[in-house]
């Protein structure tokens, strides 16, 4: 059942970033979340699966700098998969809003804020990121890439009917309770994972509203 | 309902309808024979002129590059400054 409480008052975001060799992205990443969430109580949850490049020691620093009341480190001991990461991510979280986002800057935090703001806006218990609606878009993808997103994105389409235009981007705000629900209702991995869960939020009938946001990862 | 219900439900009325023609023979029998095959080169054609529309109409967005390595110069200045480490790998 979808919530009732009225929207923005004492919301609280929390930010998973899954991290493996991420010692540079994660401190930009962490530098740009707090430049675009200036009036916003968040917290950003690293959880680091035994980076060898010091990852961890830079997180540490960033604690240093910006307190590690809003930083949280929850290291895992090696490398465990990135379902597992989200899971172990979400109980440590404690907002009431969950965003789950890549290290490496694909999901640039300045979109955030729009994405808030559409949640507040709609009341809606999923915000998806949409690349394909006009605002959006992507850079650096070669043809072959395009041409693969582009048949998953028909394909289930016309079987699936999933009511959101881009199925394969993972840039999502969640209501927390949503999130866990998914996260124990899908049964694949990977690449498809994302797929399965916005497709199994539209069965079970969750108000799903889309943002645009554009890709770009740094280093490609 | 269930997603699979609707499309097996789908399925069997256009079925039904084909079965229907093939009875009434007001369309020549050959003809309806062909007309499954018909129908799927016809989604398949379908899909591939999706596929190719989109791919014309892609959405890019090369001035993110730029903004982005501003966002990164600004970003290491800041931490630099207060000691965290911003060497590249």
């Amino acid at each position: 059942m979808e919530g009732v409480q009225p929207e923005g008052v004492g919301d609280k975001y929390s930010l998973i970033v899954p991290t493996y060799n991420e010692r540079l992205n994660i401190a930009l990443l962490v530098y740009l979340v707090f430049k675009h969430l200036r009036d916003v109580d968040f917290e950003i949850i690293i959880v680091d699966d035994g980076s060898p490049d010091g990852t961890q020691d830079v997180v540490k620093q960033l604690q240093q700098v910006y307190g590690d009341d809003r930083i949280l480190l929850r290291a895992r001991p090696r490398k465990l998969g990135l379902g597992t990461a989200y899971a172990h991510g979400l109980k440590h979280a404690s907002g009431n809003f969950v965003v789950i986002m890549d290290a490496d800057l694909s999901h640039h935090p300045k979109y955030l804020p729009s994405f808030i703001k559409k949640q507040q806006e709609t009341g809606a218990s999923i915000v998806t990121g949409t690349r394909y609606v006009k605002g959006g878009g992507v850079h650096g993808w070669t043809l072959m890439r395009k041409l693969t997103s582009r048949g998953a994105n028909v394909l289930a389409q016309t079987f699936l009917w999933p009511g959101v235009s881009d199925l394969t981007g993972s840039f999502r705000l969640y209501r927390k309770s949503v999130l866990e629900d998914l996260i124990s209702s899908c049964v694949s991995k990977g690449y498809v994972f994302q797929m399965e869960m916005i497709v199994r939020a539209s069965r079970k009938g969750y108000h799903i509203e889309e943002s645009i946001w554009k890709f770009k990862a740094w280093g490609i | 309902m269930k997603h699979i219900v609707k499309i097996i439900t789908f399925l069997v009325a256009i079925s039904a309808m084909w079965i229907g023609l093939l009875e009434m023979s007001v369309v020549p029998r050959s003809q309806t024979w062909l007309l499954p095959i018909y129908f799927i080169v016809s989604l398949g054609c379908y899909g591939l002129l999706m596929v190719g529309i989109g791919l014309m109409q892609f959405p890019t967005c090369p001035q993110e590059a730029v903004l982005l390595q501003q966002d990164v110069v600004e970003a290491k200045d800041f931490l630099k400054q207060r000691g965290v480490d911003v060497g590249s790998e």
